[in-house]
């Protein structure tokens, strides 16, 4: 492992923010902490760095005990939130800075900064100051700063969050690229389980102070192991009285939640569900929202709001319209735990496994991860 | 809607703004001016002669003495505090800041007499300050002395400095210094390269209005400066002048003032310039 966390606890005043935090990371990973804002993963990776002493708990990194180790000494590169870029240094300044501090000859600085520019695409920016950049060119003077020094360990606290929507998405993918071409082991935090899903090869879930669940984007996205994570990831209506729906029994759990990719809408006079049309509920389309690439349907099945995504392909639907509603599975949750259920009718009817053939849905992956 | 809203602001607008500038020309700009034409009054060569008394010559070096020693002073502390109080986290820090303001809100008069309490012929340190005298070889005079007069205008100013810097720090946090922490800085050469260039303009602001506040210090001094021709600063000497209430003496006290309206007009145009760069950062 090369950066392990164990047992890690922090407070500040009385309030809780790493509660018997446990990480580890292997090397060349890029690993995301997510979850809520408040919920520590600033103060995580400021532990990391060094830039905050936890109460108690060790950290290692590439198997040394850091935990007495001065920041400067483990060999971090760090991207601030806002990027922290010295604002009286230009563009070349600031990424000389962390070389010139370790003494290394003018000419082998001179060459690596071009070499980083160039990595970064900043031709040409070199004596700009930072109020002279766009968010994401500060971003990638940010990120050619922390690597000038050649550090073993990338940490980027919401490498995106100052950045326009735009732009964000290819930024993302630039990021991923660059770090795995680099081949640095990086943890960055972010708020965002889009982001975190698109860029990361590991996902860790924070939630008030503690680790909630850590595994790969898939992982995470198919088998939630706690209702905190059921109900942070994928796009989650939450409801209560879950044994109501076609196919599903009450059992001993505090409520169920249901993603959009779950729910099936047809018409009644759709013949490829028409087999199936009694495991179904009636749902009344409320809304109708426009994807770009599909239709987000809002429909009240009994009472509970339901969101289904529809192709353009399809036949077209209006509000108002009473449509046929299949929920192929759905995550029940306890206090502590997240189960899978399965929609009883649809599977006992599937003896021959004819709903895969009719493209119902796929089991793939639900069940095995 | 909108025609009934502006009409009655404008007038209002227009009224606000002759209000004061009667009241800056009335309060302050006559008084300004009459003190130049009352310097004048007995012509230029009576003028330059009441500069250039003993008395007058001596205030001017003691009052250059103070602001300067006090301009060091308070920079280096002021700069000290402010970083302290901006960059580092501890227990206290919140009462150390209101303690910091504290020549604001007491009277000057108070300030002085408070060193006379301390440091004077009954005062508590002076038991302590006989000693290091005595070990010294010499005699140590704070009160009614020069050192007296230095450290009542460090006090009255010390704010200035660090409340000028302190906001500027505040607002840019610490994540640039902990950057370079990061880089394997040390402490002299991030408050060179980093800090210091977030806080050099508002510094210069608060040092120019360091000067002009130790430049013209009345209560402060007057408590503990009573020898004319040794101890007495601009202020002090304008003020005997005109006690003295000869008709020769009042116009000189006049012509003394002059000094202090010529700098204070070099000050503001001073101010107005380096309050523009410290604003722009
Ligand atoms: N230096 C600090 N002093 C006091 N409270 C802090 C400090 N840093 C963070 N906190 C508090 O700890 C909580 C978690 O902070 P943080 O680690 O930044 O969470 P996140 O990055 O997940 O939003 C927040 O409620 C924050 O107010
Ligand atoms: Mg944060």
């Amino acid at each position: 492992m090369y950066v392990q966390l164990e047992d890690i606890n922090k407070t500040f005043g009385d309030y809780k923010v790493s509660d018997h935090i446990s990480i580890e990371i292997e090397k060349g990973k890029l690993v995301a902490l997510l979850g809520p804002s408040g919920s520590g993963k600033t103060t995580i990776l400021r532990m990391i760095a060094g830039l905050e002493t936890p109460d108690s708990g060790k950290i290692f990194i590439n198997e040394k005990l850091v935990n007495d180790i001065s920041p400067a000494k483990r060999g971090i590169g760090f991207l601030f939130q806002n990027y922290a870029l010295f604002r009286y240094m230009t563009v070349y300044q600031n990424i000389a800075f962390g070389l010139k501090v370790k003494k290394i000859p003018k000419k082998q600085i001179r060459e690596r900064i071009s070499e980083l520019i160039s990595l970064t695409g900043l031709d040409g920016l070199e004596k700009r100051y930072p109020s002279e950049l766009s968010g994401g060119q500060k971003q990638r003077v940010a990120f050619a700063r922390a690597l000038a020094p050649e550090p073993d360990l990338l940490l980027l606290d919401e490498p995106f969050a100052a950045i326009d929507a735009k732009v964000r998405s290819e930024l993302r993918s630039w990021l991923r690229e660059m770090i795995h071409r680099i081949g640095i082991t990086s943890i960055f935090v972010t708020h965002d389980q889009d982001e975190a899903v698109e860029v990361a090869d590991q996902i860790i879930i924070t939630n008030k102070g503690r680790i909630e669940q850590t595994g790969t984007p898939k992982e995470i996205y198919k088998a939630p192991q706690t209702p905190f994570v059921s109900m942070f990831i994928g796009n989650p209506t939450i409801i209560k009285d879950y044994w109501k729906l076609q196919g599903f029994e009450k059992g001993n759990y505090e409520g169920a939640i249901i993603r959009p990719e779950f729910v099936e809408a047809f018409k009644s006079d759709n013949a490829r569900f028409h087999k199936f049309i009694d495991c179904s509920d009636e749902g009344i389309i409320t809304d109708i929202l426009f994807r770009g690439n599909n239709l987000e349907l809002k429909l009240d099945v009994g009472g509970v709001i339901l969101t289904a995504h529809r192709s353009l392909e399809r036949r077209p639907v209006s509000i108002g319209e009473k449509m046929r509603v299949i929920i192929y599975r759905i995550y029940a949750y306890d206090n502590e735990k997240t189960y899978l259920l399965e929609n009883e009718e649809l599977l006992k009817r599937d003896v021959d496994n004819t709903h895969l053939e009719a493209y119902l849905y796929s089991k793939e992956g639900y069940m095995i991860v | 809607m909108n025609e009934k809203h502006t009409k009655p602001e404008k007038a209002v607008q227009i009224i606000l703004i002759l209000i004061s500038v009667l009241f800056i020309t009335v309060m302050l700009i006559f008084p300004l001016f009459s003190v130049i034409i009352n310097a004048l009054k007995k012509g230029f060569s009576f003028y330059l002669s009441a500069l250039s008394t003993e008395y007058v010559l001596s205030a001017l070096k003691v009052t250059l003495l103070a602001t300067g020693i006090t301009l060091l002073v308070n920079t280096f502390f002021g700069v000290i505090a402010s970083f302290t109080l901006t960059k580092y986290h501890f227990r206290g820090k919140q009462i150390l800041t209101t303690l910091i303001d504290i020549p604001f809100s007491i009277s000057p008069v108070i300030a002085g007499l408070s060193y006379i309490m301390l440091f004077g012929s009954l005062g508590i340190a002076k038991p302590l300050l006989d000693r290091i005298g005595a070990f010294l070889g010499t005699d140590i005079q704070i009160v009614f002395a020069l050192p007296g007069v230095v450290l009542a205008t460090i006090f009255v100013t010390f704010p200035f400095v660090s409340r000028e810097i302190i906001p500027v720090l505040n607002q840019q946090g610490s994540e640039e210094e902990e950057a370079a922490a990061l880089m394997g800085a040390g402490f002299f050469t991030i408050f060179r390269k980093v800090t210091f260039p977030h806080m050099k303009w508002s510094m210069i602001y608060g040092m120019i209005l360091c000067a002009s506040r130790a430049l013209g210090e009345f209560g402060a001094v007057s408590a503990l400066s009573k020898t004319r021709g040794q101890t007495f600063t601009l202020p002090l000497e304008i003020d005997a002048l005109y006690l003295s209430g000869t008709a020769d003496s009042i116009v000189a006290s006049f012509a003394v003032s002059s000094i202090l309206v010529l700098i204070s007009i070099l000050i503001l145009i001073l101010r107005n310039l380096f309050e523009y760069r410290a604003k722009k950062g």
